[in-house]
């Protein structure tokens, strides 16, 4: 491989690249993200490889193993182009038919389509299929038309093009002030300017300056930044060298958690790539700035993503967090002026410098310009990684995009901005989402997660789940945010056993207060807000578990009691068999009993018991019924005759 | 483990302190778990006092300082799958391994441990054994995925 040594043989190979191409060219192209590698997509890759091969098409037919395309519920994920035709969890199986039907014939497999689970309409087209259409897809779309692994295909759609634009027409004053004319804000959940960011640490005394990618993604429920770091990593080292040259740093570290092995692998892919063709180490493309980049493997700790304790992790340290001022900007790694920005936040960069910042504040709110990718999980129909413009409203994601809510279910409450974010419940859905607008929702943006609940989901119970989510990343250096989250949890974790009592509000209110006013980072300071934002919204699902002991969700285990109703059980034997307590009783032709003082609430029998007839019942706050007597449980079955 | 191998690991970071939380992941990606001797060979060859070892190895959640089972099993607890159902599935997989979160049986067959994300909230509720992923269980279904492993 040869090293370019300047913007003229880049542009020559980028031509050789693009005429070996063309747009007409049939190319199939199968997400090979970690979502659909779990749904099986790597069987569908190779059966693709063997057949294409079988079949004589290698050489006519292009073929690609992508990185997340988004639409993580319907993987694995195939594309054909150029029609885009779009076909939904494929198995190896229909890897064949795919092949002789549509890619020889041109003939489309109908039952591989989506299906519109409202009309039962189909849609061939991928950009038709309404998931994909309300959305703007300008940073992650890239992954769909590129091999993470191939340095030829990102240039082939542009890329480095930004980074030339930098080095050879712009100043580093220039490429500041163009981000800060953006007005991009910090993807990771903090929102602060990153242009506002970048200048301080320009001007910030002291040498060498370091650039950080932050990929330690830590929110449960959010993947965003893997999927980008896993589907396009040369997006994130181009933003990250546009940035390192706007600072005047020559070292970058991309902080990334351990837990993400195909990121870890793509990106080592790319960092290879970009250095042999010399787009990292030495003078650059020519230009006389040296720049590279060492990978830092995170070892697991959700404080980490917090930036004080991060580049303490990046010295070989434990990552506890430290009191700001000083800032990184001005005394960050090894006490030298550190720029750190999230993945989506550099992912952003090259296509400001490429378009303009104007063209990139056309998108947008006033305070929040340009798109965001969210992870819409939880009781939605169309689960997947969303990219919307900012200022879209929480309906048009929740039920334009993710296809609203599966089973039949209502709505009850989105959570969004990870563990420390906040519920907004249904009179909310009309809110337009923006860094700001969330914030006074009582929630706020973080980094982008988003996980819809319905009306089977308890409140007080998510405060618990992630109350102690935060106690137990709590790093444990503020007594506020290590001691009052634990009394939290406790409380928390009493009223929904069924064992809360007056007053326990009132307590949570005043650790809530003292852990915001009084921790040291983002973790502590925002760890109420789960508590707060339920209670807030659903002020009466506290009380009833207090007050009535009842859980209105149905879903506290300690509140609910299971009950048999015999005049809809046909004596089946199914949930007899399968309780693992042995509590029910019952024979054949004889209504089945739970014994309740020795049934654990474990809910198999619920949901073993066939749906045609839906006997076993939920109760929560009243009495069980009492088991019939055993003289009336015998079922007569009448005869067809009569 | 032997020494020779991890004075190779050091000698691959170039023996530098800051890759200390580095040296310590690849030898337990590679180990399962870290050996006393491990660390203190670390410690010396570093020139890391073996209080700051120990700190890093409690503090981060890839370190353990018991030997793993033949099976890992993660039990994802993110939000996505704590609203569809993974407190049921790990209680199943507590009842029938008679683990909690953290532990190895006697006979290392299995480890069991809690994960904050997997990632692959479309298949929620989810396990992990060993690296594969499996995703929608309910608790039955979890019984028979843990019966298939010897």
């Amino acid at each position: 491989m040869t090293r370019i040594r300047s913007r003229d043989e880049l542009e020559a190979w980028r031509g050789r690249v693009l005429s070996g191409r063309d747009a007409d060219t049939p190319c199939i192209t199968v997400c090979a993200g970690t979502g659909c590698l779990a749904s099986g997509s790597r069987a569908v890759i190779t059966a693709f490889e063997s057949e294409l091969e079988e079949q004589g098409l290698n050489v006519d037919v292009g073929f690609r193993g992508t990185g997340c395309h988004g639409f993580c519920e319907k993987g694995p994920i195939v594309v054909l182009d150029p029609e885009e035709i779009c076909y939904l969890q494929v198995s190896a199986d229909d890897v064949p038919e795919i092949v002789s039907e549509t890619v020889k014939d041109n003939r489309v497999i109908e039952r591989l389509l989506y299906v519109d689970p409202n009309t039962d309409e189909k849609t061939a087209c991928e950009s038709d299929i309404p998931f994909y259409k309300h959305q703007q897809r300008v940073v992650f779309g890239a992954n769909r038309r590129i091999d993470p692994r191939s340095i030829e295909d990102y240039l082939a759609i542009d890329g480095y093009q930004a980074l030339i634009k930098s080095l050879f027409e712009m100043t580093p004053e220039e490429v500041v002030e163009e981000v800060k004319r953006a007005d991009l804000r910090g993807r990771g959940g903090g929102g602060f300017p990153a242009g506002v960011k970048w200048e301080i640490a320009r001007n910030a005394p002291g040498e060498p300056k370091y650039v950080v990618v932050n990929c330690d993604e830590g929110d449960p429920g959010a993947y965003m930044d893997r999927s980008l770091m896993e589907g396009n990593p040369h997006g994130v080292l181009e933003g990250l060298t546009i940035g390192a040259y706007a600072i005047g740093a020559h070292e970058g570290y991309v902080y990334i958690r351990q837990e993400y092995p195909l990121a870890l692998e793509n990106l080592g892919v790319a960092i290879g790539n970009a250095r042999d063709r010399g787009l990292l180490g030495r003078d650059i493309l020519g230009s006389g700035f040296d720049f590279d980049v060492t990978v830092h493997r995170g070892a697991g700790a959700f404080v980490c993503g917090e930036e004080t304790a991060l580049l303490l992790s990046l010295e070989g340290r434990v990552g506890e967090p430290r009191p700001r001022p000083p800032y990184p900007a001005v005394e960050g790694l090894w006490g030298k002026p550190t720029n750190i920005n999230n993945v989506e936040t550099w992912a952003n960069v090259p296509l400001i410098i490429g378009r303009g910042a104007d063209a990139f504040a056309a998108t947008g709110t006033e305070g929040s310009k340009g798109t965001k990718i969210f992870s819409l999980v939880g009781k939605i129909a169309n689960t997947g990684l969303v990219e919307v413009p900012m200022g879209i409203t929480l309906r048009d994601v929740i039920y334009s995009i993710g296809g609203g809510i599966p089973n039949g279910r209502r709505f009850k409450a989105v959570q969004t901005g990870g563990p420390s974010g906040g519920c907004i419940p249904e009179e909310g859905l009309d809110l337009e989402v923006d860094f700001d607008e969330l914030t006074k929702a009582g929630s706020m943006m973080g980094s982008g997660g988003m996980i819809v609940m319905d009306e089977d989901t308890c409140m007080v119970d998510v405060a618990r789940y992630f109350t102690d989510f935060l106690s137990d990343e709590s790093c444990g250096k503020c007594v506020p945010c290590r001691e009052g989250l634990r009394q939290m949890r406790k409380i928390l974790t009493r009223i929904t056993e069924g064992e809360g009592v007056e007053g326990d509000i009132e307590v949570l209110e005043g650790l809530a207060e003292t852990a915001r006013e009084a921790s040291l980072c983002a973790l502590g300071k925002t760890a109420p807000n789960p508590f707060l934002s339920t209670y807030r919204y659903f002020r009466s699902e506290y009380e009833a578990h207090i007050h009535e002991k009842r859980c209105p969700a149905l879903s506290c285990k300690e509140l609910v009691s299971y009950w048999i109703d015999p005049e809809r059980c046909k004596a089946c034997l199914i949930c007899l068999k399968a309780c693992p307590s042995e509590v029910i009783t019952g024979a054949k032709r004889t209504i089945h009993v739970i014994d309740q003082e020795r049934c654990n609430s474990c809910g198999v029998c619920l949901e073993v018991c066939p749906s045609r007839f839906e006997a076993v019942r939920k109760i929560s706050g009243e009495e069980v019924p009492p088991p019939i007597p055993e003289d009336q449980r015998t079922i007569v079955r009448k005869s067809k005759s009569t | 483990m032997t020494l020779k191998r991890i004075d190779q690991i050091i000698n691959e970071h170039e023996g530098e302190a800051s890759a200390l939380i580095q040296i310590m992941l690849d030898i337990q990606n590679e180990h399962h778990w870290l050996p006393r001797e491990a660390l203190e060979r670390v410690g010396e060859r570093l020139g890391v006092p073996f209080s700051r070892i120990q700190h890093i190895a409690t503090f981060y959640k890839a370190f353990s300082l018991v030997p793993k089972g033949r099976h890992r099993v993660h039990v994802c607890m993110g939000t996505a799958c704590h609203v569809r159902g993974a407190p049921r599935v790990l209680g199943k997989v507590e009842d029938l391994t008679g683990l909690k979160s953290g532990e190895t049986d006697l006979d290392l067959k299995f480890s069991l441990e809690t994960v904050n994300c997997l990632g692959c909230c479309a298949l929620g509720p989810v396990l992990e054994i060993n690296g594969t992923t499996h995703g929608r269980l309910s608790p039955t279904e979890t019984a028979d995925v843990l019966s298939s492993y010897e």
